[in-house]
């Protein structure tokens, strides 16, 4: 997984509430084997018409945003499915931070497997970066992970809450399975453990 | 000892490790894998030259891209991409030793049909899959929630999950239902009255008397839709009905074994001094039948109320509403009973198991679906299907002018060939009304399946009531 420390990048506006990962990308590429290659699908229905062209006034289409690394998203993003297509399709992208007053359980879990930053701020904090991000190309957001920190291309800086370790493996790009295998014994352990005590399970 | 929710034993008992932020490793007692979001976790098993820790806890089914057609064994009748998800699926179930019920097996079904149907769920549980909707097996009293596919090679490789703590929330629901009111709208209630976000950062225990009132099958109904509330799981202590359920399925304990987990599954209740953090109250005899109007799960309203006006919400919901009444096709101020349906779905994991058929059957019986509208029951497994058809309710179906299909997700998410068309509107018994959801520009109204099936005859949304 590819660390995540500080970006400085464009930021698309969606201010939609409960944009879905069914909206982010529809079933239909769900059938693919690989993580890769989903860029190109991420927002489809919302991204193109019948025929397959772009929509032009889709935020995404719009030459300000098209190499936009950030998300400002309405509240509860990623409901729904927990596909990780969603993540994958916006690492596929470009996107590597999405910011919301909230986001659903499975999606935000899943960001932070594929090397992006789900940040949480108050509605009057997304809605200044909202505005911001609705500046285009000209006002770039800054995301410093280390000191969990959000600047506005003003200069207004917004401070946000993360859970520990989920920071430490995100600035380190560490791989869960890896850090877990270490603690095989412990797993051993309670194996055993449960095993005496719940033979059914 | 201080007093503990349900969900506190639960993960009290499964904590395999804990660091000194509170991390944990959650040990998973049954781990169950479809073909759609497992595929890059066993990829990853292999470039990493990894094995499946716990074989025998893991149970692979593929359901989300079967065709739900007669004769569908004939990988002719899938399309090339589900064919080769499919095939992995075999592939990898075969390779890494797990437990499998490939789409020629009658056992073959929706995984979270298949899962308790086959005893594989069980009280006191942790349950996984790489599916939002696992949080249906919290009816047994079982943790039981979605993970990501990076999650799904976590447990796949040590039988574990990294997670932290969830709050806990209590959802009671007094009292009696009235005639006509059902299980699905219990849980749709609830998200109406909490929002998709309502349930954030919570685990949610569903109780009171309508809930204890609910046969095992209704209980799934309910947990099921915990997600679409945006809780982690869902989850209902396990009582007699619960063990009469699960006594002599195929992989429930036999014997002394029974005995014992029946002596430790009547300890998994919430004690009477248990804090929670969060508590929601709903009288039973509040609830009416209801449906969605709009594209989101909290989009609910009583089959009696009309569409309503975007600006009646705040903040966001303003927007999305006006969006959503766009996308639907609707204007404000509209009955509800008088929008016309082309397309009725019965089945899904939420509403696809036999009680649900039979609720269906009995709004049907002796009477035909409306001319010209398409309306299919999708069985939630080989053997509800069996069993429906052993009880005549097949014939109840096929007779009133339903498609009577094979077992599959079908058109919850049209991931296979059971699509809408642009503009097609259905009245449907699954669990999301996202735009897109059931085929690109399709309109989706989730209901009852007694609901369901009064629209079928009909041709619009309809108050089952009126009929009964």
């Amino acid at each position: 997984m590819e660390k995540f420390d500080k970006l400085s990048g464009i930021a698309a506006p969606m201010p939609l509430v409960n944009i879905d990962t069914d909206m982010i990308i529809p079933k239909q590429f769900l059938k693919t084997i690989k993580r890769s290659g989903l860029g190109v699908n991420l927002f489809d229905e919302m991204r193109y018409d019948d025929n397959g062209d772009e929509i032009a006034d889709f935020v995404l289409n719009k030459p300000a945003y098209r190499d936009a690394q950030i998300l400002v998203a309405g509240d509860n993003f990623g409901c729904g499915s927990s596909r990780e297509h969603a993540p994958w399709a916006l690492l596929d992208f470009g996107i590597r931070c999405v910011i919301s007053t909230s986001f659903a359980d499975i999606f935000y879990n899943n960001c932070f497997k594929n090397g992006i930053l789900p940040i949480v701020l108050p509605q009057e904090a997304v809605d200044v970066l909202m505005k911001d991000a609705e500046k285009g190309a000209n006002a770039r957001i800054e995301v410093d992970l280390e000191n969990q920190s959000v600047t506005s291309s003003d200069g207004e800086v917004f401070n946000f809450e993360i859970d520990s370790f989920k920071k430490h493996c995100l600035l380190n790009g560490l791989d869960d399975i890896g850090l877990t295998m270490k603690k095989a014994a412990s797993i051993d352990a309670f194996e055993a453990k449960a095993q005496a005590e719940r033979p059914w399970a | 000892m201080s007093p503990k929710t349900l969900y506190d034993k639960i993960w009290d008992a499964h904590v395999a490790h804990e660091d000194a932020d509170g991390t944990c490793l959650l040990y998973i007692d049954r781990h169950l894998v479809h073909e759609v979001t497992s595929p890059q976790a066993f990829e990853g098993l292999r470039m990493a030259g990894r094995q499946v820790r716990a074989p025998e806890k893991t149970i692979a089914v593929p359901d989300h891209n079967v065709p739900t057609t007669i004769g569908r064994e004939n990988p002719d009748q899938m399309p090339e991409d589900s064919r080769i998800q499919v095939a992995a699926l075999d592939k990898n179930a075969k390779d890494f030793g797990i437990h499998y019920y490939p789409v020629s097996d009658v056992r073959q079904g929706i995984v979270h049909i298949v899962g308790p149907e086959q005893g594989w769920t069980l009280p006191g549980m942790t349950v996984v899959c790489g599916d939002s909707h696992t949080a249906t097996h919290g009816a047994f009293g079982s943790l039981a929630h979605g993970i990501g596919t990076s999650e799904v090679e976590h447990v796949l490789a040590t039988q574990t999950l990294i997670q932290k703590k969830s709050k806990n929330m209590k959802v009671e629901i007094t009292g009696k239902l009235r005639p006509g009111v059902t299980a699905k709208d219990i849980t749709l209630s609830v998200i109406g009255k909490t929002g998709t976000a309502g349930g954030t950062g919570y685990v949610i225990e569903y109780c009171g008397e309508a809930i204890r009132d609910l046969s095992m099958e209704g209980r799934m109904t309910v947990c099921n839709m915990a997600i679409e509330g945006g809780a982690r799981a869902g989850l209902i202590a396990p009582d007699e009905k619960t063990f009469e359920y699960v006594k002599g399925r195929p992989h429930a304990p036999k014997g002394a074994a029974w005995e014992a987990a029946l002596t430790y599954w009547k300890t998994l209740f919430s004690d009477d001094d248990a804090h929670w953090d969060k508590v929601i109250t709903i009288k039973g005899e509040d609830i009416a039948p209801v449906v969605t109007w709009g594209t989101s799960p909290e989009d609910v309203l009583p089959i009696t109320d009309v569409v309503p006006a975007p600006e009646s919400f705040s903040g966001g919901k303003v927007g999305a509403a006006q969006r959503a009444l766009e996308y639907m096709g609707l204007t404000a101020g509209q009955r509800l009973q008088d929008i016309e349906i082309d397309t009725v779905f019965i089945g899904s994991c939420t509403n696809g198991r036999i009680e649900d058929l039979r609720a269906a059957a009995d709004v049907v019986k002796g009477k035909k679906v409306k001319d010209g509208l398409r309306a299919m029951v999708v069985p939630g497994s080989g053997l509800v299907r069996a069993q429906a058809e052993e009880e005549g309710l097949a014939d109840i179906f096929k007779e009133a002018g339903f498609e009577w299909r094979m077992a599959g997700c079908s058109m919850c998410l049209a991931m296979n060939p059971d699509q809408l068309a642009p503009g097609e509107r259905c009245a449907a018994t699954s669990n999301r009304n996202f735009e897109g959801r059931q085929g690109r520009g399709g309109r989706t109204h989730l209901m009852s399946p007694a609901m369901a099936a009064a629209a079928a005859l009909t041709g619009k949304l309809t108050d089952v009531r009126e009929l009964m």
